[in-house]
């Protein structure tokens, strides 16, 4: 089939960067996004010309290092469904694509459509774990969990990383992937010591970086690769309230956010 | 070179407590002083750094990727074992053990293969406690399943996204160490050199993905985490950046590769669906449970398989291995499906490909159990291939999926150079021919978490480390040659880019030194690759320049470290003349087609040496000596 | 190792304002203030289908409540301050969060009114602030004379006027638009949400909007169509 990718091109942050238009006169129905990219990046090179960065890596859907905004719409049109692992059938021949790179101030742009993340490693950083060394554990039925728990947990840390969230979201908020993160390990009677201190510090950085607020609009769970659900927010606001009544003064400052690191 | 393991002598079962108290300490005041450099973020990476942070130590963490949560160990779906027998079933820790080391096939050291079995349990424990949410029973205690044909139920599991789950418990360890303050994490950046100075490994050169900037790190000692080299074959279940380069430029710095030859093929993966085609994804295993594998008995039979009737299907692994049907091991699967397709029975458009039928069990159990058990697998199929697999058998084809081979390491996990250790998929320790199902997660957890935080004190506590400067001739001569490398790879632009070679490189691997090698192929392969690699240092093109972000060039120097390693693992191969696990000779099977081993002269480890760059490799034998389990034949009929 | 830690010398509320998520706090808990507001005032509308006596000695009645109407109102404009300061905040941070958008961008699952709250929220806001010049203060009232005291007359006169209606009717459609997220969305931002009920919450919050809208619409409705006069 026949198709024209619109993708933004952009040689760097300080580059103004605008839509280039490429025909491709041969798209096989079967193929990836990505490797459609790959298609044409193979003749852009053969052609002396700078091909396209894009961020891939597992292309199974699971690593979280591949997404754009395709037509609109955060990893494209399939729910459920990452960039890599949205085939071309879900276009009609004739079609045309637009690209566009993730955009929110805190994902500063990279190159073409590569952005830096590390805005959400860095609200990992501040307390997405359990402080537990090795070592330190107790046997693994210790503590029992129940299934129901168990799964509502394994829902919210489903989680890839992939800011798809935040692109989807109007306000650029990263909720969603703070909520989960906090839903995954607060759920669990592991996780339970920390929670509070683990929402103050979360939020904290959350805030810290250039995100935007959360409005429960609900474009991020829709855009979602994971279906994770919106009230992995409530459960953060939950924990963070709760925490923020008591008083709480050893809490960790939070790190220089990326935009200013970058 | 004579290559000792280090095992301690005495019983195995108490070897490694034994090693443990013989080990000298770091005084936790000192351990600040020591710096270290992991490589690679995976399991056996993040948890390494993580582990040694908590102690004290100054750790430098590198990944290629841009965030550490993305390495490759994030795509294992099945699971990992752990000698837990919680469900009472006979499991234990010797047998554990025991099944690891068959099902290797007689080529793992027993020494490593036991004290991974004895760490398993605490695997568990410890990802229990960081919060990673393995399936639970109501009653709220673990669950686990049987896999990969083992007759306990070993395998603890997080839904169809185990590693996943594993990995960001390990990651959000690391992530804890690094806003502590003990470990820095530097991702975006790959290493390309190994700094070697007075003998001990001292350093890295790593470049910067995004500005291209060559930076030289210095520490006491180095790990390597980097993982598998299964992207030789191009196409592989690896992720699209996963490489050898750490690994291959450690031995070129005189590490020693062992058994390079020994790959993993698993036989549940999507089929190849055309040219374009990236990478292959894996169908758990576990598939095979209620799956059942066929063919047409007519050769090219191109009707839909609805409408094949059933004496018209092969059912060809019940046929043959009546006691194991459908669910031999790996490899056993993976060769007959490649000769069947070879003969002509494949199916799909490519004819490579068999079916995987679920109508029998949909009708015995219901189409609401199986939705259970393998809803999110069926749904990435349809996703993937737009075919109903509730409806029509999967097609599926073997792919390349592990690699055994890797860097020799002796029992403290360092290889033949001091002060460099290598952990995860990147050493070559503890599986042998074959691996089994749901071991290398706990393969690269035991090496990070229980191993290295003891072995790389022992190793720090016993040596000095002298300063080393930059202008120090080693690390000038580091950095020249990989600038070199880069400048040459940059320089050529010739008229084919680098995925063509890399996907003609693997097309020649995967034909002779894939399922099914012979001495003739493998002579041929070893000319090939040769040939190719030439024309690719004289015809590749690499566009733009070395000082931003660019892919082609990152993939240029890990497809110019393939071409070696190919030729490495076709001289393995050629010089191995038996059958064992994933390494199978046509010349050496039985009567029946199976592998047939040569314990007489083959039992040892093949740990090959750098001699130059037009210098044979020379090799090392390490012999395995079997004490506790005594080789046998396998078979599965 | 344990993990770095100083001493924060800000006092909890402080940071809980500075945040977004406790900006939200703020709006969820002013919004339901003036949530009760509304529907109270409704209920008290709503009396304009009785006789003329009623609402007049309902008006008479509140305006005898003295301080405690100064003390309602007082809270009531700090309710609305809040909610405003906050709102405005959080669409500045929100603005700043997005500097380059896209070129394209379409919504997949959000409801208009989702998306819209910046809009409704500040146009019901103008309405409040004419509301009260007409009905309270008398200022602005078109035509007929304002008698102070008189709700029953004031109101028929007012709505009898086309565009004053129309107007109200817009203004109160938007309030219910605003109040078909908001009442679901505070039950977001403090916390109060499961999967289960999430559902639920949002039917509730769009029925309980349209019964205020059709609450209050239908006096403006009922003058013009003569039902009352
Ligand atoms: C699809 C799939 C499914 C699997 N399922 C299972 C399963 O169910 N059970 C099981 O036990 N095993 C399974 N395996 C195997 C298992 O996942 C891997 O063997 C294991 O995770 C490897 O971990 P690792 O830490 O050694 O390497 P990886 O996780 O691959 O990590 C390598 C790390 O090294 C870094 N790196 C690599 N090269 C460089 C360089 N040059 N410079 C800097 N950094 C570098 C990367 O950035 C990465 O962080 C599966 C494998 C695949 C591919
Ligand atoms: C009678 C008047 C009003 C009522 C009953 C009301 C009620 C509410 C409620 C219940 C919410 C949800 C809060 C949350 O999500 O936590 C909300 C949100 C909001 N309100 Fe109002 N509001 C009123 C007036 C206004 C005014 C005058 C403004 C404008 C300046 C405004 C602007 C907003 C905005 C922007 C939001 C979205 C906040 C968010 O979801 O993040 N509102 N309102
Ligand atoms: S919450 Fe969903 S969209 Fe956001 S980062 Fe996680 S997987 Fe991606
Ligand atoms: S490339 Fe890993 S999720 Fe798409």
């Amino acid at each position: 089939m026949k198709l024209t990718l619109k993708i933004w091109r952009q040689k760097n942050r300080n580059d103004k960067g605008a839509f280039v238009p490429y025909v491709m006169n041969d798209v096989d129905p079967e193929m990836s996004v990505l490797e459609c990219l790959d298609v044409l990046n193979e003749t852009l090179i053969l052609r002396g010309e700078v091909p396209v960065a894009f961020e891939h890596d597992c292309r199974e859907g699971i690593c979280g290092s591949c997404g754009f905004v395709i037509n609109g719409v955060a990893h494209g049109p399939e729910r459920g469904t990452t960039a890599c692992q949205l085939t071309m059938r879900h276009f009609k021949d004739g079609d045309e694509l637009t690209l566009e790179p993730w955009r929110a101030k805190a994902f500063p742009l990279i190159k073409d459509l590569v952005v830096d993340r590390r805005a959400l490693d860095h609200i990992i950083e501040a307390g997405g774990y359990i402080s537990v060394s090795t070592g330190q554990a107790p046997d693994g039925n210790d503590i029992l969990v129940g299934k129901e728990i168990a799964d509502e947990s394994m829902d919210a840390a489903a989680c890839i990383g992939c800011g798809a969230c935040v692109a989807a979201c109007p306000n650029a908020s990263a909720a969603l992937f703070t909520g989960a993160k906090i839903t995954h390990l607060g759920t669990l009677p592991q996780g339970e010591p920390e929670r509070e201190r683990r929402a103050l510090s979360m939020v904290a950085q959350m805030n810290a970086e250039a995100f935007g607020n959360c409005t429960s609009i609900g474009e991020c769970t829709a855009a979602c690769p994971k279906e994770i659900p919106l009230e992995v927010i409530a459960n953060m606001n939950r924990d963070y309230v709760c925490a923020s009544f008591r008083r709480r003064d050893d809490l960790p400052t939070p790190v220089p956010p990326a935009v200013h690191r970058a | 070179m004579t290559l000792d393991a280090k095992i301690p002598s005495g019983p195995i079962q108490e070897a490694w407590a034994k090693a443990c108290f013989d080990m000298k300490l770091v005084n936790p005041s000192n351990k600040r002083k020591h710096s270290l450099i992991v490589v690679g973020s995976g399991l056996a990476g993040a948890s390494a750094a993580a582990s040694l942070g908590e102690l004290g130590y100054n750790v430098k963490c590198f990944c290629f990727q841009d965030s550490p949560r993305r390495a490759h160990s994030i795509a294992a779906q099945g699971g990992i074992n752990a000698a837990k027998n919680y469900p009472n079933d006979g499991e234990s820790v010797f047998r554990l053990f025991y099944d690891t080391v068959k099902g290797g096939d007689f080529r793992a050291r027993e020494g490593n293969v036991y004290r991974l079995a004895q760490n398993s349990g605490k695997i568990i424990d410890q990802c229990v406690a960081q919060g990673v949410p393995f399936a639970r029973e109501y009653g709220g205690s673990l669950t686990n399943r049987s896999f990969g044909g083992a007759q306990v139920s070993r395998t603890f599991y997080a839904r169809g996204q185990t590693g996943q789950q594993l990995l960001l418990g390990a990651y959000q360890a690391l992530e804890r160490q690094v806003h502590a303050g003990s470990v820095t994490m530097i991702p975006r950046t790959e290493m390309q050199d190994l700094i070697v100075v007075d003998g001990q490994a001292r350093g890295i050169v790593a470049r910067n993905l995004l500005t291209g900037e060559l930076t030289v790190h210095i520490a006491d000692a180095v790990i390597l985490a980097t993982g598998g080299y299964g992207n030789v074959y191009y196409l592989s279940t690896n992720a699209k950046g996963s490489n050898a380069t750490a690994i291959w430029r450690a031995y070129k710095r005189g590490a020693l590769f062992a058994n390079p030859c020994f790959t993993q093929i698993h036989p549940t993966c999507i089929p190849v669906s055309g040219d374009y085609q990236s990478k292959l994804t894996l169908m758990s295993e576990s598939l095979r449970n209620d799956g059942r594998i066929w063919v047409p008995k007519k050769k090219g039979d191109s009707r839909p398989p609805n409408e094949i009737p059933e004496d018209e299907r092969d059912y060809y692994l019940e046929r043959r291995y009546p006691s194991f049907g459908n669910l031999v091991p790996r490899d056993v699967a993976s060769r007959n499906a490649k000769a069947l397709c070879d003969e002509g029975y494949g199916v799909g458009k490519s004819g490579l490909g068999v079916y995987l039928d679920f109508s029998e069990s949909i009708a015995r159990l219901g189409e609401k159990t199986i939705r259970e058990r393998y809803g999110n697998l069926f749904d990435m199929y349809q996703r993937i291939t737009d075919e109903n697999p509730y409806k029509v058998p999967m097609r599926i084809y073997p792919a390349i999926h592990y690699t055994m081979g890797g860097l020799w390491v002796d029992y403290q996990l360092q290889s033949t150079i001091p002060g460099l250790f290598v952990l995860g998929e990147a050493n070559f320790s503890d599986h042998g021919a074959n691996r089994l199902g749901a071991s290398a997660l706990m393969q690269g957890l035991s090496d990070g978490y229980f191993i290295i935080p003891y072995t790389v004190g022992n190793y720090l506590a016993t040596n000095k480390f002298p300063k080393v400067e930059d202008s120090n001739p080693a690390v000038q001569e580091a950095i020249s040659s990989v600038r070199t490398k880069l400048d040459k790879l940059l320089s050529i632009k010739g008229n084919r880019t680098v995925d063509s070679f890399h996907r003609e490189l693997g097309k020649i691997v995967w034909d002779y030194c894939g399922m099914a090698r012979t001495a003739d192929g493998l002579t041929s392969a070893i000319g090939k690759i040769r040939a190719l690699r030439e024309e690719y240092w004289k015809n590749v093109n690499v566009p733009g320049s070395g000082d931003d972000l660019n892919a082609s060039l990152e993939k240029a120097g890990r497809v110019a470290d393939f071409f070696e390693l190919a030729e490495l693992m076709c001289i393995d191969a050629l010089d191995r003349n038996e059958s064992c696990g994933g390494h199978f000779r046509e010349e050496y099977q039985t009567a029946d087609g199976e592998a047939q081993r040569d314990d007489e002269h083959y039992s040892y480890v093949a740990a090959w040496g750098y001699a130059g760059a037009d210098a044979a490799p020379v090799l090392n034998k390490e012999p395995l000596e079997f004490h506790y389990v005594h080789p046998s034949q396998r078979s599965y009929k | 190792m344990s993990t770095a830690q100083v001493v924060s010398n800000q006092l909890p509320p402080v940071t809980f304002w500075q945040s977004t998520n406790g900006k939200k706090v703020v709006m969820a808990v002013t919004g339901v203030m003036m949530f009760g507001f509304v529907i109270g005032h409704m209920l008290g509308n709503l009396q304009m289908y009785e006789a003329p006596e009623h609402i007049n000695a309902y008006g008479h009645f509140l305006h005898n409540l003295g301080e405690l109407l100064w003390i309602e109102r007082g809270i009531m404009l700090l309710a609305i301050a809040l909610h405003i300061l906050s709102a405005i905040q959080l669409a500045t941070r929100s603005n700043a969060a997005r500097p380059i958008g896209y070129s394209r961008k379409e919504a997949i699952n959000s409801s208009y009114a989702s998306r819209t709250m910046y809009w409704s929220g500040p146009i019901v806001l103008a309405f409040i602030i004419l509301h009260l010049l007409q009905f309270t203060a008398g200022y602005l009232h078109p035509h007929a004379q304002f008698v102070p005291g008189d709700v029953y007359g004031n109101v028929v006169a007012g709505f009898q006027v086309w565009w004053v209606s129309a107007w109200y009717i817009f203004a109160i459609s938007l309030l219910g638009l605003h109040l078909s997220h908001g009442l679901y969305s505070m039950f977001q931002s403090v916390g109060l949400a499961h999967p289960r009920i999430t559902p639920l919450l949002k039917k509730a919050a769009v029925a309980i909007s349209i019964l205020i809208v059709l609450g209050y619409i239908s006096i403006p409705i009922s003058v013009l169509l003569g039902f009352i006069k």
